[in-house]
């Protein structure tokens, strides 16, 4: 569908009224509906405690914490997806090798190895960034091995008629026809490092957003929970809009950016 | 086979007497070639049976031949993208593959235009266009400088810097076209080109080809479904029958190009239309 040039202003009037709906409806819930604070605090002290954690400079030190695990597991599982996904999209008879082997490691729920990453490799931060990258991995390595195998059969027999050698071949048609895949497998990978991060954090250390989450709970402290959750969002959202923003530069000639002019 | 303007404006050639007269200057030669394709299942398909075509140089050909007769695979084969499964290909005299492999140096000469215009999305018009300079190492303002010369010649001038997505399919095509002539080849090799454009812009563009054919002096092999379009362009027609796809006829059209579209209304091409339509209508199917 042809998204209509003149709705480019749509997101930017209907996202805030549906914010604006969401707190006057939460707000309303709990005074006027009498759903106990307790389990769910009014927005004003949500607000409230998400200033008090803000002020705090643990919580700083929490975030770079979590930051840091997501980076560090995203950049390896990006350098991994990639080696892998050229490797198994150029070899098919290794792909289909590798087949069952590979499906059955992706439908066992990777964060059941947590407990596991925790035995291996202690409480610190190095099971946090492994299991962000065990996440993120996938859905990379799939994408890539995807886009290697959908060069386009016309396009490379424009290369093929030209004569054009391997490196040439690489440098013009096969890379830059795979970035698109690469950038598709980096959106939902960045959005997994997180879930990787976060649930490790859960399970083990005493650092980092998803152990103050588990804090939170343990204070039955629910308006620092929504605070925690809130800061969850802001980070998937800011790395979302990094990965999007390398996306739209190293890509802008394509069909995804140039067709999704709203945000 | 001479070009004259008499009355009798076609005359049909054999395709061995044509084969022997022209084969010392030929620019392009297929020698007996056979296609056999290989399924998985182990079954054989014969696509292509003992074609053998001598083309002069400067020469336009047109391949004509309902759909599946195997007229895209034999322009691959003279492309060099797919290897006879017998016979020669033979171009300046040079033999196309040289022991299994495709000698490169002879597909130097070969200028390719495709249904698509299969231009790189990621290229701008003008990158497109030099490509095939950048991959012969050409340098950066000699490849801009060609590929605005070449604007001009396909009138694509002002879009140099366009991306492919902003053309359209008609501007797209034209960008084809002059990428297969930036490095100059001799031999220019079409495959249905114009196939996915309206009749108007098909038209024009078939006026354009023929001039450019003319300034250029390159030899044409094209390939159409279109009858009219086929006689149009050509000097000469080559009607192929399918299943295996052989040689049928080739028919001489004696009128001097370049042509204008007023050819069309006349007695003598439209005598020719007739009787390829009437050939190919024997074939039944």
């Amino acid at each position: 569908m042809e998204p209509n040039p003149r709705m480019k202003w749509l997101p930017w009037v209907s996202t805030p009224v549906v914010l604006v709906l969401v707190l006057v409806v939460w707000q309303l819930a709990v005074s006027v509906f009498g759903v106990s604070e307790f389990t769910l605090p009014t927005p004003a002290q949500v607000a409230g405690a998400l200033g008090g954690l803000l002020t705090d400079a643990t919580t700083w030190g929490h975030i770079a914490i979590t930051l840091a695990e997501v980076a560090v597991g995203f950049v390896v599982a990006l350098a991994t997806g990639v080696v892998v996904g050229v490797v198994l999209g150029r070899a098919e008879w290794l792909e289909r090798a590798l087949r069952p082997v590979l499906v059955a490691v992706q439908v066992v729920p990777k964060v059941a190895f947590i407990p596991l990453f925790v035995i291996w490799f202690g409480f610190g931060v190095t099971s946090k960034i492994i299991m962000a990258a065990t996440l993120a991995f996938f859905p990379i390595m799939l994408n890539v091995m995807l886009g290697v195998r959908s060069v386009d059969r016309g396009h490379r027999d424009v290369m093929l008629g030209l004569g054009a050698k391997r490196w040439p071949t690489f440098r013009d048609l096969e890379l830059p026809s795979t970035l698109p895949y690469v950038f598709a497998g980096m959106e939902v990978a960045v959005v997994f490092a997180v879930i990787g991060a976060i649930v490790g954090e859960y399970l083990g250390g005493s650092e980092g957003l998803g152990y103050l989450v588990v804090v939170s709970l343990n204070a039955l402290d629910a308006p620092q929970l929504f605070a925690v959750i809130f800061l969850l969002a802001v980070l998937g959202c800011l790395l979302y809009l990094v990965v999007n923003g390398a996306k739209r530069f190293v890509i802008p000639w394509h069909e995804s950016v140039l067709g999704a002019d709203t945000p | 086979m001479t070009r004259g303007s008499h009355a009798e404006a076609v005359d049909d050639v054999g395709t061995d007497g044509a084969a022997e007269e022209v084969a010392e200057n030929a620019e392009l030669e297929l020698r007996g070639v056979d296609k056999i394709y290989r399924a998985r299942s182990g079954a054989t398909t014969q696509a292509l049976q003992d074609i053998s075509l001598s083309v002069r140089a400067g020469e336009f050909i047109s391949l004509v031949g309902r759909s599946g007769c195997g007229k895209t695979t034999l322009l691959r084969i003279l492309a060099g993208l797919v290897s006879p499964s017998s016979g020669q290909v033979l171009t300046g005299g040079r033999d196309l593959w040289q022991g299994g492999r495709r000698d490169l140096a002879a597909s130097a000469r070969f200028g390719l235009v495709f249904q698509d215009a299969n231009l790189f999305p990621w290229f701008s018009v003008e990158d497109n266009i030099a490509l095939p300079l950048k991959l012969r190492g050409v340098d950066k303002r000699t490849r801009r400088a060609r590929a605005a010369e070449l604007c001009d010649l396909v009138g694509l001038s002002g879009f140099e810097k366009s991306l492919p997505r902003e053309l359209s399919g008609g501007m797209r095509q034209r960008a084809a076209i002059a990428r297969a002539l930036s490095y100059d080849p001799s031999i220019l090799l079409m495959d249905e080109p114009f196939g996915a454009l309206d009749a108007l812009t098909r038209d024009r563009m078939n006026l354009e080809l023929q001039k450019i054919s003319v300034v250029t002096g390159a030899t044409v092999v094209f390939v159409t479904h279109s009858i009219t379009e086929a006689v149009f362009l050509a000097d000469r027609v080559v009607l192929l029958s399918p299943r295996p796809g052989r040689i049928r006829s080739v028919t001489g059209v004696e009128f001097p190009r370049p042509r204008s579209l007023d050819v069309e209304s006349e007695p003598a091409f439209q005598d020719v239309v007739r009787r390829l339509r009437h050939e190919l209508d024997e074939e039944g199917g």
